[in-house]
């Protein structure tokens, strides 16, 4: 459809703006002073390197916690969207098109909005400056993504699958395990990749339901980064978008435009 | 070998009012290949799903050789259902779906590969095995469905229309197909179809089901020739119905009187016969002039419509047997005694 040189073009274009952003980052990380107008710093370094990697920092320890928590909130969400999904998919019932739009809200409205008024319950529940509070908060936003997702592959599968599993002799968790698990892992993997990613990069929601006790990766960043520490901010960026791009280089054959699960998400 | 009988039956579906299916009783004789025949949504395969476990009756019993089978879940009851879009499982092999069964039941690997190479060599697929169901033409697809059922060795084989999604060749291939592999085996089968043809060529009886009810149960021959009311010969094809009396072996209507055959029914009903049984010429009896007014030429045969003493009939000839009949003159139509039939 498209020429092979526009194609190249356009390759080109996305990387470089993917990247490029970052190439900065990771020079500060390595700088030991680099001020206007040098291109490149006066002098190299790995000093920030070594600070950020040491137990006094807390960035490992927060790097731990943040990995917690995003783990643990994918896992809700696919625990919560697979079914959910499967019934937004799959089924026609009354209140539908409500429940729809109740799941779809935290995208369209501010989320420090919804976080103030979730924040003054969280307190009246005890959820606050805990690590469970901040992790319920960011299913918030997650779980849209998860559950759209979900409902994209369901509506495309046919339950069939499953009657003729049980017909020819396989019982409810066999068909689950063999038939139902392999049609719908591609919208497993996005869904959680971007539970995951959705999770990892919260700062607000974090912020607010945390209270300054739960510190993950983003709050811990912004702390150095206010504080003018460009060397230190570099490092801990670096660390920061690993996982993103880890997770990334992963699944790159699920995110094609030829997934359903994708398709699922056009939906938003 | 098991003989399945269900009995009053019933199923409403949730949402609904009219029952799906309505007090049905039936027995499938042990070995034998039984159609349910009907137009779709009919409560056909609704009936089909219930015996197979994955869909709960509201009412009723369904019982494998006097034992209700109403408790055991799907996976338990020994009846493989074989759905007419196939859903050949898109993540495993041709060879892996027809295994499936087995590794289901836990069966060793060295046997799950000689039963399979069995069945690809049955359902005449020998070298697919490694393929992807994708990769496979609708035809090969439905044989692959049935080699994956005949696998797990059912007590009772049901079937839902496996034939509706093949072409007219592949049909024919497939049909024969499943009536050997069925003698062969000796498989309660249960056969779900809306085509009358293939219920009446495919299966030892038929049972026909309108809206839910059962209209008919017999060996195929009694639907044209002895059908038990007049929507079962319209099913059928029955095209010509009159309204008269019947006494003393004798019907008495705008035709005139006509003999019947002995045991034939008494009292007011309506007179049948196939359109096919109308014979050109005179005879000794039953025998009335007609006058022709329309006739279709259908390649095979020819059908004719003929008034007599102001009642419309039908009739399907060979061609050659009306030769030179203008449409508009008269002939003479004789109605063998033995096509006749009487509706209540």
């Amino acid at each position: 459809m498209l020429g092979p040189a526009f194609r190249f073009l356009t390759g080109a274009l996305l990387i470089v703006w993917l990247v490029l952003p970052i190439v900065p980052l990771a020079i500060w990380s390595f700088a030991h002073g680099w001020s206007f107008p040098d291109l490149l710093p006066q002098e190299w370094s790995l000093r920030a390197w070594n600070y950020a990697l040491s137990g006094r920092s807390g960035v490992l320890a927060s790097l731990g916690l943040t990995i917690g928590i995003s783990l643990g909130v994918t896992l809700i969400s696919v625990l919560i969207g697979v079914p959910a999904g499967r019934a937004l998919g799959m089924h026609q019932f009354r209140g539908k098109q409500v429940v729809e739009l109740m799941i779809l809200a935290p995208t369209i409205v501010p989320g420090i909005a919804v976080a103030l008024g979730i924040h003054s319950v969280f307190i009246w529940l005890g959820l606050t400056n805990t690590v469970a509070g901040v992790m319920l908060v960011h299913l918030v936003p997650t779980l849209p993504y998860m559950v759209l997702v979900m409902a994209g592959i369901f509506a495309g599968y046919d339950a069939g699958l499953e009657e003729q599993a049980r017909s020819l002799g396989a019982g409810p968790s066999q068909t689950f395990w063999h038939v139902t698990l392999p049609a719908i892992l591609p919208g497993i993997i996005v869904g959680g990749l971007f539970a995951f990613l959705v999770s990892w990069s919260q700062y607000i929601l974090t912020l607010l339901v945390g209270g300054g006790r739960v510190v993950t990766l983003p709050l811990l960043l912004f702390n150095f980064a206010t504080s003018g520490r460009n060397d230190l901010t570099g490092a801990i960026g670096m660390i920061y978008i690993l996982p993103g791009i880890l997770i990334l280089l992963f699944t790159a054959k699920y995110l094609s435009g030829r997934n359903g699960a994708v398709a699922g998400i056009a939906r938003l | 070998m098991t003989l399945v009988s269900i009995k009053s039956l019933s199923k409403t579906y949730q949402g609904t009012n009219n029952p799906s299916i309505d007090r049905l009783t039936l027995d499938f004789p042990s070995g034998e290949l039984t159609a349910i025949l009907g137009p779709s949504g009919c409560g056909k395969t609704t009936t089909m799903k219930i015996v197979a476990g994955i869909l709960a009756p509201s009412s009723g019993d369904v019982s494998f050789d006097g034992r209700s089978v109403l408790n055991d879940k799907p996976e338990n009851r020994g009846a493989v259902m074989v759905f007419h879009s196939t859903l050949l499982f898109p993540n495993m092999s041709v060879a892996e779906n027809i295994g499936f069964g087995l590794r289901m039941r836990k069966v060793q690997r060295p046997e799950i590969d000689t039963r399979v190479a069995t069945m690809l060599a049955l359902v005449q697929l020998p070298d697919l095995g490694a393929r992807r169901p994708s990769e496979l033409s609708g035809g090969q697809q439905q044989r692959v469905s049935l080699a994956r059922a005949l696998i797990v060795r059912p007590k009772v084989l049901l079937l839902d229309e496996p034939l509706s999604n093949l072409d007219a060749n592949l049909r024919l291939e497939m049909r024969d197909l499943i009536r050997s592999l069925q003698r062969d085996l000796g498989i309660t089968t249960i056969f779900v179809t809306h085509d009358q043809e293939e219920a009446v060529v495919l299966a030892d009886r038929v049972a026909l089901m309108l809206d839910g009810t059962l209209r008919q149960y017999s060996r195929a021959e009694a639907f044209y020739n002895r059908p038990a009311d007049e929507a079962v010969a319209r099913f059928f094809g029955g095209r010509n119905f009159v309204p008269g009396k019947s006494q003393g072996g004798v019907f008495l209507s705008a035709l005139g009187p006509l003999h019947l055959a002995e045991g034939a029914r008494t009292g007011a009903g309506k007179l049948t016969f196939r359109p096919e049984s109308v014979r050109i010429g005179a005879s000794g009896e039953n025998t009335m002039s007609a006058r022709l007014i329309e006739r279709v030429y259908l390649g095979t045969q020819t059908r004719l419509r003929l008034l007599v003493k102001g009642v419309i009939l039908e009739a399907v000839l060979s061609p050659d047997q009306v030769e030179g009949v203008e449409v508009g003159s008269e002939v003479m139509i004789t109605l063998p005694r033995q096509t006749l039939w009487v509706l209540e």
